[in-house]
């Protein structure tokens, strides 16, 4: 194989997520049907048109010492948990140059995030006006642009060969798994450490995306309030968390003897031109991404046994998804378990697509689609065959899972991963 | 009343253990902000801001460059309390 088009494999996976504090117990969680939603107790949320959310299982206040959360906007902080299990999990001893096996100048980073850092923003605002001009803290700049998480994971693990995020709303997190893999596969980096991460859990966040009618009002019963699919759903419950991945060329992860979870087959992208914010309703936009992936790396549409949705209860968004993939799969899709795992999760906007990846690689990995959790009564237009509520195993022998990501502005994210 | 020269290195021995970290033990009239205490610059701001409250004085920005040791904060300190 040329070094354009090299073969690119999953050699580690970390999170911190509603579910757990790393990537084993949202996995448990997630086999087991477990919902990460719970209502929010703290004051500035009684008055609140919604008061649930998927608040993240361990605070990062537990886990990193104090000098680096005062350095770190919340959502650099999941990031930066998450990455180092993922890290640590691919085998590396320290970060690259000091671990000899990997060449700084041969690794990277893109970690993204949907919102970046809003409650350092809104957090300092409070202190300017409550406490004056001296007390802002000199790290706000740092702690809130977007690209901070991927930049303190870079640091983290001394990446050299590019440093990366990218904002696409709710794709965030699998355009970020998307370009790591053209990293590799070009030739522009070995490793990759690719992911998403967000923490907007705050008045402002949740009000605005309220208003826009996207989120669930179910705040009587938190467990049941994430329900793609249900005909009852009444929009989507915000999570917070972050999800890495260590992406690898199969030659770096072979020489060094790295265990493989799968392989990183590629990207399929497009984007709607709709609206601003709604989906568009035929779904044609998600057709075309699948379309695009299946033509760029001549994936065998048979071996898709699994899909790890977009779903993220909303009333429209759900069932065009479905539709849009049964308009390129055909038949094929009766044989894909189909898992919306934001029923446990609840939406992680830029953090999606990297827990879902964490997600869909432990899929693979385990040969076991996630439940989906919440369907007491079906919609309609959705195939029962498709949706389980229980955990589902998957086939032996070669299998592909696919994992998708759509967000506002109109961009569709296709990732696909195989068995190895 | 004003601070003496120990008070103020035990105050600041203080506020950089809060701010990076390092053991209050630590922290010795020649040891670098930078080199030795991990304190960058931005958390050198951090450093000021605190002290100028503890200390009931004010270190200007022009001031604080000079400021390399935790013994010529020390001294500024002393000579520039209210």
């Amino acid at each position: 194989m040329n070094s354009t088009n090299r073969t690119v494999v999953v050699t580690g996976i970390g999170a911190t997520t509603p579910l757990g504090g790393d990537s084993a117990s949202t996995w448990e969680g997630l086999v087991a049907g477990r919902s990460g939603i719970s209502a929010l107790e703290q004051d500035w949320a009684a008055e609140l048109p919604v008061r649930i959310a998927g608040q993240i299982a361990v605070e990062p206040s537990e886990i990193l010492p104090r000098p680096l959360l005062r350095k770190l906007d919340r959502s650099a902080q999941f990031a930066v948990i998450a990455a180092r299990e993922a890290w640590a999990d691919a085998g590396f001893t320290a970060k690259a140059g000091e671990d000899s096996s990997i060449d700084p100048d041969r690794l990277g980073t893109v970690v993204a995030s949907g919102i970046g850092g809003v409650t350092t923003l809104l957090g300092q605002y409070d202190v300017l006006k409550e406490q004056g001009v001296r007390k802002v803290s000199p790290h706000t700049v740092p702690m809130l642009m977007p690209n901070s998480p991927s930049a303190n994971v870079g640091l983290e693990v001394n990446a050299r060969a590019g440093v990366h995020s990218l904002v696409s709303a709710c794709a965030s997190g699998a355009e970020a798994v998307g370009y790591a893999i053209e990293m590799i596969r070009t030739g522009r980096a070995d490793v990759v450490v690719a992911g998403g991460t967000e923490a907007a859990i705050h008045p402002l966040p949740i009000v605005a995306f309220a208003n826009m009618m996207a989120m669930s009002k179910n705040n009587d019963d938190p467990h049941g309030a994430s329900r793609p699919y249900d005909k009852g759903r009444d929009g989507f419950v915000l999570g917070e968390g972050a999800g890495v991945i260590v992406l690898e060329s199969a030659e770096h992860a072979a020489q060094r003897g790295a265990k493989v979870y799968c392989e990183a087959l590629g990207q399929g992208l497009s984007a709607d031109s709709h609206h601003i914010a709604q989906p568009e309703p035929t779904g044609r936009g998600i057709s075309a991404a699948l379309e695009h992936l299946i033509a760029s790396t001549g994936l065998n549409t048979s071996e898709i046994m699994h899909l790890n949705a977009h779903a993220t209860s909303t009333p429209q968004g759900d069932v065009a998804e479905v539709k849009a993939l049964a308009k390129v799969l055909g038949h094929e899709l009766d044989h894909i378990a189909i898992s919306a795992t934001k029923s446990m999760t609840g939406h992680l906007l830029g953090g999606a697509g990297g827990i879902e990846s964490v997600a869909t690689v432990l899929a693979l990995h385990n040969r076991l689609a996630p439940p989906t959790i919440n369907i007491v009564e079906l919609d309609d237009e959705v195939d029962a065959k498709l949706v389980s509520t229980e955990a589902k195993p998957l086939p032996e022998g070669p299998v592909i899972a696919l994992n998708n990501s759509f967000g506002f502005g109109g961009h569709n994210v296709v990732l696909a991963f195989r068995t190895v | 009343m004003a601070a003496t020269q120990a008070e103020i290195l035990e105050g600041l021995a203080e506020i950089v253990n809060e701010i990076a970290g390092i053991p209050v033990e630590d922290v010795q009239t020649e040891k670098s902000f930078t080199d030795d205490l991990d304190v960058d610059s931005l958390s050198m701001v951090e450093v000021v801001v605190a002290a100028e409250e503890r200390f009931e004085t004010k270190i200007p920005d022009d001031a604080v460059k000079d400021l390399k040791t935790v013994g010529d904060a020390v001294d500024y300190i002393l000579k520039n309390q209210a």
